[in-house]
């Protein structure tokens, strides 16, 4: 077991560290940082989604005043190659997904940059591409393993049988669309390559893990790459894994004579080649007794890669450990396609994982006519179901029983369809959360002393609107046993100790913890009363709980949904969340991560969906006016609230991750919500009116 | 094509040459290095460039500088007055209005501009009785603030900072 740390500046409320530098602006982020004489680079996409890039016509972009040079896959400078595909641009003419970077054209001014662009005419050799994907494809396949490196399929005992021999069943497919990340701020770099080596400012969750992928590419030590992001405009896991943008922006920089080259990725670039949610196509069936305890629990999940490089989401992971059962499966098939890399995007796996099942259950209870918090209470696991380990701190329950209580969920009328308000036909849903308790090792940090009873800590984390400098600032004041205001934290550097990149709502587990190890050696070599200039060095200790327990945060996602009986418009007036995520170390910044997580939710819910355009391979709504995310008048009462959890073994502080579990399971609830308002199951998201309508004819 | 123009940004004067292409957001951005403005989108889909140009607020990507020649720009660092922050980045900060704060100074500046037009009698699309002056609800801020979009999902705290700045002034 873990001494936890005893909490004086954990736990409290204080305003963000980097605050004021946010909201006027003086915070500057990756594109921001002035330097003398920039070249400004606007890349070539292919318009083909595949084929061979034949022939690239540049005069007319080089006759243009302004034009420094035009890279292409014919003249680029090498990389290593045979490692990451997606990274490997400009080393063949291959094409293999429409707006692949096919090169880049690098100006004096962003306009001239773009104008050449536009007068560059590629010629290709064309092959019939396939985007297309559909559970029916003869050629789904196994991956190896799931992201990150989990089993792709898990069998216990007979589901099958159990499930046709369950007194109550549920067998449904549920789907959910294409998702872009879309940060506000677009993926972004500052490139410098002089005589002092490669400098990145970069708009990205990990600084060392950008400089890891970058020296294999070019080949370079670690010591000749600096990465800096001191302020990051959001990633959601877009920005957690380089993409091609960043090595363009070096290959780049390795023809302007050290001139600093900048790429601002534009928001339509950012549906092409930084990453995205894949659709999942989930089939799910639930079998139960007459009383609701679940016999048979699988799904069978769909979803596509790319040719490329795979990635396959681990959508099929959640209901592992969900729910009890003796019989279980979850499976993973993939299909290769002609399209850009999927990646992560928050909570991969969890997020629409949690999205077919949990309305499954809201099926289930109303096939054994249950409530629906009680069919949840009643399938309540002793133990984790996958692992078999006993659970660090459980408490589904009471976030279930705690939320419905806050939520007025006894005043929920039995049957779907009984309230009609105004013209508007109005439900309640909810729905459970969860994801795990990530570590990884790899994360170390420096303790130094000042003077004045002042501590610097340092650490190479990043804080992409998560509130890590400002937690981490908390930790470390307890850590040393001073006030908060004596500690500066300073992050976003290569130039400071490795830290793990900001992912899996892993950072205040991994960094947290090594700044608690810093500080504990430092107090032991150099006392309570340290000379200016003292400093020690500390790695994340290993994390023994890890390894004996099953972990993970839970929560219960309450919403309220209304649906207009004329047009089937659906509104979401009220999202009430009840947490259970260990101890919570800054109640302010916690809060918005939970509220952000659910109005995601809510945004995926209602609004968000990738339309392919299947004759040419590309995102057709690739914009913010037509990709639509939540907007401040679809967002009414956003609630989140948490128990006081006390979980001593997931690390020194008690903490849970909460950057991502507040975006699992919203959409389900929303479902279940307006299910409950009208009757009508709506099974793929985005939930649209029309839905509704068939209904009403 | 170039065009010499001035601005003058957060009460400073910028005499600058411009290509008549040049949107004003990059001009602030790229010629003046002001950036305080961000770009989420170019396109007026997003708000995050927006700044009171000439006391209105308006999105900075879709206009062009030599279009504004003389005109008078406050961003969100200019709303600050001797280094006392205004109202509005205290309210946002007291109520977390923000995470990543890319899209805050847009926020801000945008908020500060409708509590001006709400002042002066605009109605806005929720806006029930046209006769009166409006009276700036949670619903009128939601709809108001829907130029400016917040990926990090900060919506019902930028909503709470602007209800308490726009309480004080009509109280
Ligand atoms: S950058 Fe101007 S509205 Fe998006
Ligand atoms: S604070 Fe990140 S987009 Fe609004």
């Amino acid at each position: 077991m873990t001494n936890l740390l005893s909490p004086s500046a954990m736990g409290t409320d204080r305003v963000r560290v980097d605050g004021a530098a946010k909201v006027t602006g003086r915070a500057r982020y990756a594109c921001e940082h002035p330097v003398p004489h920039p070249v400004y680079l606007h890349p070539l996409q292919a318009t083909i989604a595949r084929g061979t890039v034949r022939e690239l016509h540049t005069d007319d972009a080089t006759a243009l005043p302004g034009v420094l040079t035009v890279l292409t896959p014919f003249n680029a400078p090498p990389l290593e190659t045979g490692t990451d595909a997606e990274l490997e641009i400009l080393q063949s003419p291959e094409v293999a997904f429409r707006g692949q970077l096919i090169g880049a054209v690098l100006a004096e001014t962003p306009e001239i940059a773009r104008q050449a662009a536009g007068l560059v005419r590629a010629r290709y050799d064309r092959e019939p591409h396939d985007v297309t994907l559909s559970a029916d494809r003869d050629d789904l396949y196994a991956p190896e393993v799931v992201n990150p490196s989990l089993p792709t399929d898990t069998h216990d005992g007979d589901p099958d049988a159990a499930f046709a021999a369950a007194q109550r069943a549920v067998e449904a497919t549920y789907t959910t669309p294409m998702l872009h990340n879309n940060p506000m701020e677009p993926h972004a770099t500052i490139a410098i390559w002089d005589s002092d080596g490669l400098t990145l400012y970069d708009s990205t969750q990990g600084v060392h893990a950008m400089r890891e992928v970058v020296t294999s590419v070019f080949g370079l030590e670690p010591d000749q790459v600096r990465v800096l992001a001191p302020y990051v405009g959001g990633g959601f896991g877009s920005k957690g894994t380089p993409h091609a943008n960043l090595v363009l922006a070096v290959l780049a920089a390795k023809r302007t004579a050290g001139r600093p080259v900048k790429f601002a990725v534009t928001r339509q670039q950012m549906f092409s080649f930084v990453g995205y949610r894949t659709p999942t196509i989930q089939r799910v069936r639930l079998g139960a007794d007459a009383d609701g305890r679940l016999v048979s629990i699988s799904n069978d999940v769909v979803e596509q890669t790319a040719r490329i490089k795979e990635f396959a989401e681990q959508t099929g992971v959640p209901a592992r450990s969900m729910y009890a059962a003796p019989n279980r499966r979850t499976t993973h098939r993939l299909a290769a396609l002609d399209v850009p890399v999927p990646s992560w995007m928050r909570a991969p796996g969890e997020c629409p994982g949690m999205f077919a099942p949990e309305v499954a259950m809201d099926e289930l209870a109303e096939a054994c006519g249950l409530d629906p918090i009680e069919l949840r209470v009643r399938n309540e696991p002793e133990t984790d179901p996958d692992s078999g380990l006993p659970f660090s701190s459980r408490n589904l329950v009471a976030c279930l029983r705690e939320g419905a209580r806050r939520f007025g969920w006894d005043r929920r009328p039995r049957l779907p369809r009984s309230t009609l308000d105004g013209g508007w036909w109005v439900g309640t849903g909810v729905a459970s959360s969860s994801y795990p308790v990530h570590s990884a090792p790899g994360s170390s940090a420096t303790v130094r002393a000042t003077g004045g009873g002042r501590y610097e800590v340092l650490i190479g984390a990043v804080d992409i609107g998560t509130g890590a400098w400002t937690v981490l600032t908390q930790i470390a004041a307890d850590a040393l046993a001073v006030p908060a205001e004596r500690v500066d934290v300073r992050i976003g550097d290569t130039d400071l100790p490795e830290a793990t990149v900001a992912g899996g709502s892993s950072g205040t587990t991994n960094w947290g913890s090594a700044i608690v190890e810093a500080a504990r050696e430092f107090r032991q070599k150099f006392g309570a009363d340290p000379h200016p200039g003292d400093e020690l060095t500390a790695g994340m200790p290993e994390l023994p709980g890890h390894e004996r327990f099953a972990m993970r945060a839970f929560g219960a996602q309450f919403a309220e949904v209304r649906v207009n009986a004329d047009t089937g418009e659906v509104r979401v007036p009220r999202l009430l969340g009840v947490f259970a995520a260990g101890r919570i170390l800054n109640p302010r910044t916690a809060r918005s991560q939970f509220i952000g997580g659910m109005t995601m939710g809510l945004s995926m819910a209602l609004h968000e969906e990738s339309v392919v355009d299947e004759r040419f391979g590309f995102v057709v709504n690739h914009d913010l006016a037509e990709y639509h995310i939540a907007s401040c008048a679809d967002v009414a009462s956003v609630q989140a609230h948490w128990l006081d959890e006390h979980d001593p073994h997931v690390n020194p502080m008690g903490s849970k991750g909460i950057g991502e579990i507040g975006i699992v399971g919203t959409a389900a609830a929303v479902a279940n919500a307006a299910y409950h308002a009208t009757g009508v199951r709506v099974r793929d998201l985005p939930i649209k009116a029309d839905e509704f309508l068939e209904e009403a004819r | 094509m170039e065009s010499e123009i001035s601005l003058t940004v957060d009460g400073v004067r910028h005499d600058l040459v411009v290509d008549t292409r040049v949107s004003l957001l990059d001009a602030l951005r790229e010629r003046l290095g002001i950036t305080s403005p961000k770009k989420g989108c170019d396109h007026g889909q997003c708000g995050t460039c927006t700044v009171l140009l000439d006391g209105r607020r308006a999105t900075t990507c879709l206009a062009l500088a030599v279009a504004h020649d003389g005109a008078d720009i406050t961003t969100s660092a200019g709303l600050e007055s001797g280094g006392t922050p205004h109202p509005l980045h205290q309210a946002f900060l007291d109520h977390d209005g923000f995470q990543c704060g890319y899209c805050t100074p847009g926020q801000i500046c945008s908020a500060a501009g409708m509590l001006d037009e709400a002042e002066s009698g605009w109605p806005s699309a929720v806006t029930t009785d046209l006769a009166r002056d409006p009276v700036l609800d949670a619903e009128e801020i939601r709809e108001r603030m829907s130029g400016n979009l917040c990926r990090c999902g900060a919506y019902v705290n930028i909503v709470a900072a602007i209800s308490e700045v726009a309480g004080r002034r009509s109280a």
